[in-house]
């Protein structure tokens, strides 16, 4: 019973990444692109943490981390990047 | 032995049954912002709806695994702490920079939109900067 909930709620997540491929892909603007992609990486978080519940092994909380770092730093960079064209400014 | 075997096995139930609620929870959550992600009309609403629903989904799921590892091994894992509280920190940054950012180069708003109240101030700074490089 334990093992059909969590995979049908793997099921249902990968379901929720293929709604946000969607929006990433034919989203209007590049706005939209880049909240798609930042929630792509907020559920591959929540996909890792289902997995080592279903595996029931604690190797992967490492990962877990590692992407929420990443995911921030690249959609602080996009955001910066389409507000002013740049990502780092130069001092004057 | 059997006495703990058999606490340990109860235990580990309770922990089964805990840990499917949260994540199920969250799991149906993060369906109901994907939802949103294509179904509202801008990319402000769309913000509005990404934003808090990923993060309480998120943080359920972190949470039911927490709660799983702790009440099935009595394993209480810093990492995963450390992973609730930094989306906990940084999903509602990134999502306000990602809007921020979408108003700065113009994204127009949905029809269906009220009003602009950002638009007076932002017309009104350009219009002081106009006046202090004239004089």
């Amino acid at each position: 019973m334990f093992d059909i909930i969590i995979i049908l709620s793997l099921t249902i997540l990968t379901l929720t990444i293929l709604l946000n491929l969607y929006r990433a892909i034919k989203g209007p603007s590049r706005a939209d692109r880049v909240q798609a992609l930042d929630a792509i990486g907020f559920n591959l978080i929540a996909g890792i943490a289902i997995f080592s519940v279903l595996l029931n092994t604690h190797a992967y909380f490492d990962l877990i981390l590692l992407i929420g770092i990443l995911s921030f730093v690249g959609t602080i960079s996009f955001a910066r990047y389409l507000e002013r064209g740049v990502i780092i400014e130069r001092k004057r | 032995m059997p006495d703990t075997l058999k606490g340990g096995s109860s235990l580990s139930g309770s922990a089964e049954i805990i840990g499917a609620l949260f994540i199920f929870i969250g799991v149906l959550i993060s369906f109901i912002s994907a939802v949103g992600l294509v179904r509202f009309p801008d990319v402000y609403t769309r913000c509005h709806a990404s934003s808090k629903t990923s993060t309480l989904g998120v943080l359920s799921i972190l949470t039911g695994t927490l709660l799983y590892f702790l009440m099935s091994e009595g394993f209480f894992s810093i990492r995963l702490i450390l992973g609730i509280f930094f989306v906990f920190l940084t999903a509602p940054v990134s999502s306000h920079m990602i809007s921020r950012a979408a108003y700065r180069s113009n994204v127009p708003l949905a029809p269906v939109s009220a009003e602009d109240e950002l638009k007076d101030y932002f017309e009104g700074l350009k219009m002081e900067t106009e006046e202090m490089t004239l004089q």
